[in-house]
This record gives structure tokens, sequence and C-alpha cells, in this order.
């Protein structure tokens, strides 16, 4: 069998990561199957004024800031999982 | 139009290529072991990579294609953007750590890490080799359509010439070198194409841009039609003789003379006035003619400009900002031109026509691709854009050059955050697109014949110095990417088939000789086919290579990660099942019909021209029935 290159403590947060990993990507893929269906069912849609831009306009930079700002909140999170519950075990082992 | 070679230009790729070179040199002396060889080692810090991530994605078609795309079709063209930046969050939320965790050099290592079967490893180096194939032409191909208008080389001197550097560059140190070649590329790019958006910006909007002063506005004018019976035309200005008709797609454009010079002029819906056109012809002779001339007097103008703003049919305004600038756009008049084909005898007349857009319009999707009912789409031509968007959001992580970069950094924590820095800088890199191509599109620098030097051509018409600049990083973006994809194709070959499949039991040493052996062969191959697809579309073949990425090897990812009743054999199947499905479609649509084989006139069996929407499921239920079928039963 064929391991990884390196060696790394092991991960108490993953299955945290994997879970909200899912379902961030469930909440950002609704949105973008949002953007295509719009675009096929009701491309005028995407013509409405908002502000000095327009609804397509405001729709597609709103797909890459939000992909940004999930990309964020999920290293936040999984950053402060690791550090909680890895921590937490090598005290446990210190104990020990 | 004429490119004079910029000796600046000259003097920035070679100190690029020079830092680069020295790069490698560097790193070539600590690289001895295979993984340091195909994986830097893993010692790459995340920030660094992130940026390198950057570096790699954001290729020819990235920065060339898109810009080049929205110049001339507006917001269609940034819907690549959109899509290609939602495919790192499939990248970040479901592949990311788990490949980390899973696999050792190669995307084949993460997805046989369950099995270790010989079936996977073949299937799978296959499909790396592939998707990396389709990856590797357009880029060069590109190389070579930039070193001509650049450096006044030939096509085949910029193929060999990004070649050479590319395989000395791979085959010295590897990822540790292609890793800061990328970090160098990745982050020059997205620093200078932020300059030159607030250069755009600064500017601002005028209805007869003169490109700073530099290119005098060329007013394009019409003649009067008396009347029109039949195939011939009579006109208010007698100084024009009418040579003959040239029809078409249902235009009617007429050849005219005044004083010795030939011109093609286009009828007008109304039949009331002829309006100027630019042409491309091919003599039968072999001679090509720009504007009735030789390329050389430079008849031939660069275009792009708005005919009405706020209705205004002059108007001029600088120091706009985002916003001001897309408002300006939204509420004038693009004129945007059409090409038509036309065959007249021996002679081929290419002839780009003025096409006025409203700027509604060219900020709202429906200028390339058909989606509007109302304006003539079909249900396929919906189904085609689905399955584009479909492909883009799919092949973003199954790339195995993307994803060989997970391998670079020490541990998961760190793949995931240098995936996050990547969407950041790609992110913030695609929305400056839209201002480029937009700029572009408004500043009358766009080069009809070479959509693809809309970006390189806009940074021109702010001086010499910052074209240099963005011209020496458009080299850097195709040495970045071919780089990554060398790597990925020698791992694939001297890691996956020779050492694992075949069973040849190498050292470490032959390992990281086979990998470097393998850089060359593969360098030297992508160089001739680079050579062979002179001519093809960049962005086109592109789209290929995501669509059989996200087809053959994404299912099986997504599968591995999340069913535990995945089987080897059900892995492979779908790898198989999925290449081979996505490929047949490709070479079955009507683009490669008309593209490739030269067919324009036949119907292609495959009524789409993106197969994700059909591979994509198919790879998916393939993995799903042979998984079952092939289920080990429980022993009680």
């Amino acid at each position: 069998m064929h391991g990884p290159a390196q060696e790394w403590k092991k991960d108490n947060a993953s299955s945290l990561k994997e879970i909200l990993g899912k379902w961030l990507f469930f909440i950002y893929a609704i949105i973008y199957v949002g953007f295509i269906v719009i675009n096929v069912a009701s491309p005028k849609f995407m013509s409405v004024d908002v502000g000095s831009l327009n609804m397509a306009i405001v729709y597609g930079f709103g797909l890459i800031i939000f992909a940004m700002l999930l990309a964020f909140a999920f290293n936040h999170v999984s950053s402060h999982a690791e550090e909680l519950l890895n921590t937490e075990e090598e005290e446990e082992e210190d104990c020990e | 139009m004429i490119y004079t070679p910029s000796p600046w230009a000259v003097i920035l790729f070679i100190a690029f290529v020079a830092s680069v070179l020295g790069i490698s040199i560097h790193f070539a002396k600590k690289t001895k072991s295979a993984s340091g060889y195909f994986a830097a080692g893993g010692t790459i810090h995340w920030s660094v990579n992130g940026v390198a991530f950057a570096g790699d994605y954001l290729s020819a078609a990235s920065f060339l294609g898109i810009c080049g795309m929205i110049a001339m079709s507006g917001y269609d063209g940034f819907l690549y953007s959109i899509g290609y930046l939602g495919g790192w969050i499939v990248a970040l939320f479901v592949v990311a750590e788990p490949m980390k965790r899973m696999g050792k050099f190669t995307f084949t290592d993460a997805i046989d890490s369950k099995f270790n079967s010989k079936g996977i490893q073949l299937s799978a180096a296959i499909s790396t080799l592939v998707v990396s194939i389709f990856y590797l032409i357009p880029q060069m191909v590109g190389a070579g359509s930039l070193v001509t208008p650049l450096l006044g080389l030939p096509h085949w001197a910029g193929v060999v010439m990004v070649g050479t550097i590319v395989v000395l560059i791979v085959a010295m140190a590897g990822m540790t070198s292609t890793t800061y070649v990328q970090f160098l590329k990745g982050g020059l790019l997205i620093i200078f194409s932020m300059v030159l958006v607030f250069l755009v910006l600064s500017r601002g909007i005028s209805t007869a841009p003169d490109q700073g002063g530099d290119v005098e506005f060329h007013q394009y004018t019409t003649l009067k039609v008396e009347s029109v019976s039949g195939s011939n035309v009579s006109l208010e200005d007698k100084s024009y003789d009418v040579i003959k008709p040239l029809e078409a797609g249902g235009l009617k454009f007429f050849l005219l003379s005044k004083g010795g010079e030939e011109s093609v002029w286009k009828l007008d819906t109304n039949g009331s006035i002829l309006e100027e056109t630019q042409y491309v012809v091919q003599m039968g002779d072999g001679r090509v003619l720009y504007n009735g001339a030789d390329k050389s007097e430079e008849k031939f103008y660069q275009v792009g400009h708005m005919s009405e703003v706020y209705g205004q049919p002059e108007y001029e305004h600088a120091n706009l900002n985002a916003l001001s600038f897309i408002d300006t756009i939204k509420n004038g008049t693009v004129v945007r031109w059409s090409k038509q084909l036309v065959a007249d005898g021996n002679n081929k007349y290419t002839i780009y026509y003025q096409n006025p857009t409203p700027g509604k319009d060219i900020l709202s999707p429906g200028l390339k691709f058909k989606v509007d009912s109302d304006k003539g789409a079909k249900f396929t031509d919906k189904l085609d854009f689905v399955s584009l968007m479909l492909a883009l959001f799919f092949g973003t992580a199954a790339l195995p050059h993307i994803l060989i970069r997970y391998y670079t950094v020490p541990d998961p924590a760190s793949a995931r955050k240098s995936t996050i820095v990547a969407i950041a800088c790609i992110g913030l890199f695609y929305v400056l697109t839209l201002y480029m191509g937009l700029g572009a599109m408004v500043n009358g620098v766009i080069d009809l014949t070479n959509e693809n030097m809309s970006a390189p051509l806009l940074a021109r018409s702010f001086g010499v110095t910052i074209f240099a600049i963005i011209s020496a990083i458009a080299f850097a973006t195709v040495l970045g990417t071919v780089s990554g994809l060398i790597v990925a194709t020698s791992g694939a070959v001297a890691h996956d088939l020779m050492d694992r499949y075949m069973g040849l039991k190498m050292t470490d040493k032959q390992k990281v000789r086979a990998g470097k052996l393998t850089a060359v062969v593969v360098g030297i191959i992508a160089m001739i086919l680079g050579i062979l697809f002179k001519g093809m579309n960049v962005s086109y073949l592109v789209g290929w290579a995501f669509a059989v990425a996200a087809s053959a090897n994404l299912p099986a990812i997504v599968m591995i990660l999340f069913w535990k009743g995945t089987t080897a054999k059900g892995v492979m199947a779908s790898i198989t099942v999925g290449l081979v499905s996505a490929l047949g479609l490709i070479l079955l649509s009507q683009e490669t019909f008309i593209n490739v084989y030269g067919l324009p006139d036949v119907t292609a069996p495959v009524p789409i021209n993106n197969p994700a929407i059909i591979s994509v499921p198919l790879s998916f239920i393939t993995l799903v029935v042979v998984s079952l079928l092939t289920k080990r039963k429980k022993v009680c």
C-alpha cells in the first residue's frame, strides 16, 4: 500500500471538518446552480438593474466573493477545532 | 496589425527566465530524493503554495483567453471566471485535506491508497496523461502565439523556446523549482493586473479612444445608397466604383474601389447606407491582404469603442471607479465587431463588420452562449451552457497538475490553508478580468485577428513599460502552467506506471532519473503538438481538458471519499467510462467537426459541444453499478 510521504499527528478534528466542508459545499453548490438555472430559465432577470450594476454582475461577483468568505470561515472554524481538539488530546497524554 | 518587438519586453523576459533558471540550479543540488523531486519534499509553506496554486491555475486561457473573450463578447467571457473560481470550492471543501491524507506524490496514489489495484494504477495514470496532454497543447500553442508578435520570432521558435526552458526547470529540480516559478508568476500576475485595472479606471471612457493620445481614433464612415437592385448598388458618392457584391450568411457586402484602393462595405438592414468594414483576404496566389494592403502598411485598425454614452455621441469622462465604469458602459452603446467568412472564387474573405450593441446586453449573458429562447436559443444550446458550467465547476478539483500541489505542503491543515490563499488570489484576479476585458472593449486596442492579445494590447496603450511587464508575465504564465503539467505527467509515468504498475522496483535515485527523463520526453512531445496544433483555439482545448478531468477523475475521488461501498473495479470502470465517453462526445461534436475536421457543412451526431452533462453522471453511475456488482460478500 502507498501512504503519504510525510508523517503528521492524528487529527481529531477531521470528521468535524469533513461534515462542515460537505455543508458549505452544498450551500455554495445550491447558489451556483441557482445562477445557472436563472441564466437558462429567465435570462432577462440577469439584466435587471441593481444600482450601478446589474443582476448578472452582482450575482457573478457575489459568487466569487461568497466563495472567499466561505473559505475564510471554513479555515477559521477548522483551525479553531484543530487547536481545541488536538491540544486536549496532547494535554491528556501529558497527564498520563 | 503589426507588432513591433519591444526591447523592454525582451529584456524583462530574459531577466525572468534567468531568475527561474537560477532558482532551478539552486534547488537542483538539494533535489536528490523522489519525494524532493515529485513533491518538493512536502516542505513548502502554505502561503507560498497558495500563491503557487494561483500561478499554476491562472494559465494562458485565464489571462489571455478570458480577457479576450470578454473584450469580444462581454459578460459571457466572465462566465468562465465564475466557473473556474467555483471549482475551487469543490477543491477546498471536498478534496484538499483527504487528498493530502491519502496520497504520496500523484493523483493515482490518492485514489489507489485503499485498494492497491493494478487496474486503478493503469487507468488513473492514463487519465493523468490524457488530461495533462490536452492541457499542454493550448499552453504551447499560446506560447507560440505570444512569441510571434512580441519577439518577432516564428510560432515554432516560441514553442521550442518555452518547451526547452520548461524542461530545464523541471528536469533540474522538479516540483521545488516549479513551485517557486509559479509563486513568482502568480504574484506578479495579480499585482500587475491590479495596476492595469487602476490605469483603465483612471483613463475612463471616451467615444473616441486614442490610446492616451498615441494612436489617432479611426472614425468609421458610411456611404449613402441611392438604390439597390439585385446584386448591384448605386451610391450617392460617385468617387467610389462598385467592383462586385460579396454575399454570405444572409448579409450583403460590396467590394468598392476609390483611387485604386479597395475596401469592403456592408449594406445595412434598411438598404439605405453602406457601413465601413475591415477585411482580410487570402488570395488564390497565397498573398494575404489586410484592408486591401500588405500587413506592413498597417491599414488594419485596432478596434473597440462606444458610439454613444447617456445618449451623447461625443463623450469623455476620466477617473471612474469600479462602479461608475460599469454604469457608464451600461448606459451606452458599444461597437462590437462580428465576423463573416465569404468565399469568392479562389479568394477567401474574412469580413469584420460593426455590430453596435447596447451596454445592457454587453453586461448580461447571451452574446456568445445562447440562453434566451426569445433570441432563438434551442434546448440543446441551453444544455450546452449548463454542461460547460458543470465542467468548469467539477473540472478544477480533478486536474492532476493541481492535485499534486497538495503533496508539496507538510500536512492536511497546510493543504487547506494553501487552498484558501489560492481562492483569495484567484478570486481577486477573476474580478479584475472583467475590468481588463471591458477596458480592452472600449479603449480601441482589440486586434480582430487575435483576440487573445487583448490584455497585452490594453497594457501597451498605457506605455511600453507596463506592456513589457505584462508581456513578460504572459510568457511566465505559460512557463508556470507547463512546468506543473510536465511534473504531473512525469509522476504519472515514472511513479505510477514504471514503479507501481510495472513493478520495476526502482530506487529513489532511479525514480528521480526516470522522472527527469520523462520530463524531457513529454517536453519534446508537447513541443511537437504545440507546433502541429498551431491556429487551434486555446480556450476551446482547455475546455476539453476540464471536461475530461471532471468526467474521468472527479467521480472516483468523490465516491472514494464518501461511499464505503466503492470497489477497485468500480473506480477503474468509472475512470475508463468517464475518459472514453468524454473524449468520444467531444470528437463527435459539432465544434470539433468544424474546427478540427474542417467539416462546417456536416451535421455532427452529438448535438452538444460540452460533454460533461452526459459523461460526468455516466461515470458516477458506472462506479456505483460496477461497485455493487463486484462487492465482496461478508463471510458470516
